[in-house]
């Protein structure tokens, strides 16, 4: 899922102070999850900006340029005469909504990361869309994005009794828990593998993806 | 040694041919001039083989180490093992570097990843982290032994510089590191400098570990000037806690109000702490030599080494 974490109200007053008048669109699959663009979180912020409001929809899946069309159809005329539209999503919905409507959009959210769901509330980042994932070679954890510095081979010198010199050594070193994994999989070759330095470039040339059926 | 490469430096001459060695630090710091540099390389020269340039230590923002590291070698004779970190550099900035180091005519570079920016005195920077150390040594190896840079592309001209990796016998759990080390030296280590040792038992611990892949060992120590780096060092440091014991005579020594006399207890704790310390590992284990990072207290080389 991706998570998103609400801006400070004030931040988003600033952002929507040239607009007077505004539409708000949330977003019914991840943003719901985090509590921070479902339908009660677009009900409380059209509350508390009233007459601002010219009408709110909860889109089913926002970033998904076909599901806004048709979701967003009868509000046509609303979004029409808005000044800008407020996206309480992730930035993906925030563009596609922009992308539909050829209108300003405001973010309410800040996107943080692809994260795993622990319960309401509690989320761990876990996937960096890297392109090139290794999850095979690494017991299911992702060196990418758990280890600090996104190291392939190891852990570093500032692993302390398993944990990461970033932060104070609260969080875990995700080269310690590989080597875990391993161990207890019966698969610490992969450990010792030498993973060559990555191909930047591919994630950086191809922006559009067309996936044959 | 796992590699066929020649020994270009004094430091890894001095390895092969079997003599217990010295390496010694000095740390540019946020600095316009090298006046310190050069006398504190000055102070130790008679004592160590080849002195470390640290290269922003704990992410902190100092000159860099590459001018440093040809100076001292050019104005005091004394050869530099020139750090590089991976945190501030890409392949292309390393690759660059490489070129240089070699044009001003540097023998040793010691691969490192570099403690995280969130660490240092600009927590905001991004760090780089292209390559891991692994992979730095890989990129030395492609340059040095190959003549390519890890694109393929040809240097034109010799690479004829040593690599060595860093190693941290305290790291608990310990086989992740030894097997991470174990991996680096396949690749082309010349040499291993440790973290900092104050424990003989986790230090002989570690030898016995990567004997093995047969790469000799520098252990760490890092005699300490005063109670104030004691303090930070144990606080800050990744990875390194000071003995209680040592702290505490630290600590005992910090009382003297003379300042001579307290230099003189400083010195005395030290002595007695990393003597018998090093002596042990001289006598006891296969390591290759000590590196003494004793920036600034290079007053302490003398009787330390009185003691062996």
């Amino acid at each position: 899922m991706i998570i998103t974490k609400q801006k400070p109200m004030e931040k988003i007053m600033e952002m929507i102070e040239p607009f007077p008048k505004l539409f708000i669109v949330g977003c019914g699959i991840c943003s719901t999850s985090c509590m921070t663009g479902g339908e009660d979180q677009v009900i409380e912020m059209a509350e508390k900006l009233g007459d601002r409001v010219l009408g709110y929809k909860v889109v089913e899946d926002p970033c998904d340029i076909r599901i806004d069309k048709r979701d967003l159809r009868e509000y046509k005329e609303q979004i029409k005469d808005a000044d800008a539209i407020l996206v309480m999503s992730c930035g993906v919905g925030v563009q596609t909504v922009g992308d539909y409507a050829n209108k300003v959009v405001i973010p309410t959210n800040d996107t943080l990361f692809i994260g795993e769901t622990e319960r309401l509330g509690k989320f761990h980042d876990r996937c960096m869309a890297c392109g090139e994932c290794i999850l095979d070679e690494t017991g299911g954890v992702c060196p990418i994005t758990r280890c600090a510095k996104g190291l392939l081979n190891g852990p570093c010198g500032g692993q302390v009794n398993g944990k990461c010199e970033v932060g104070d050594y609260e969080e875990e070193c995700a080269w310690v828990q590989i080597y875990d994994r391993l161990k207890e999989q019966g698969r610490l070759e992969l450990f010792t593998k030498f993973r060559p330095p990555r191909d930047y470039s591919t994630k950086v040339l191809k922006v559009h993806h067309y996936f044959e059926k | 040694m796992t590699t066929s490469r020649p020994a270009f430096s004094k430091l890894v001459k001095d390895i092969r041919a079997k003599k217990f060695v010295l390496t010694g630090e000095l740390e540019p710091e946020k600095v316009t001039d090298l006046e310190e540099v050069l006398e504190s390389a000055r102070a130790m020269k008679p004592y160590v083989v080849a002195a470390n340039v640290t290269d922003n230590p704990l992410a902190y923002a100092y000159m860099n180490s590459l001018v440093p590291s040809w100076k001292v070698q050019e104005e005091v004779g004394l050869e530099t093992v020139y750090q590089m970190t991976i945190r501030d550099r890409n392949r292309l900035a390393i690759v660059s570097d490489v070129l240089a180091a070699q044009y001003l005519g540097i023998k040793n570079i010691l691969t490192l990843s570099g403690d995280h920016t969130v660490l240092g005195d600009n927590k905001g920077a991004k760090s780089v982290y292209d390559l891991d150390s692994a992979q730095f040594t890989y990129l030395l190896h492609k340059m040095i032994d190959e003549g390519v840079d890890v694109a393929g592309n040809e240097i034109h001209g010799k690479i004829e510089i040593n690599v060595g990796i860093a190693g941290n016998p305290n790291a608990d759990p310990l086989m992740p590191e030894v097997l991470k080390i174990g991996r680096k030296t396949k690749l082309g280590a010349d040499f291993i400098q440790t973290q900092t040792m104050f424990d003989i038992e986790k230090t002989k611990t570690f030898l016995k570990e990567v004997d093995k892949y047969n790469c000799p060992v520098l252990i760490g120590v890092f005699p300490l000037k005063g109670y104030g780096i004691a303090d930070f060092f144990d606080k800050y440091i990744p990875g390194v806690s000071v003995p209680p014991e040592l702290m505490a005579a630290m600590k005992k020594a910090k009382e003297e109000p003379d300042k001579a006399r307290r230099k003189e207890k400083y010195d005395e704790v030290n002595l007695e702490y990393f003597g018998p310390f090093i002596k042990e590992i001289k006598q006891t284990t296969h390591a290759a030599g000590i590196h003494v990072m004793a920036v600034l207290y290079e007053r302490i080389f003398e009787p330390l080494l009185e003691q062996l």
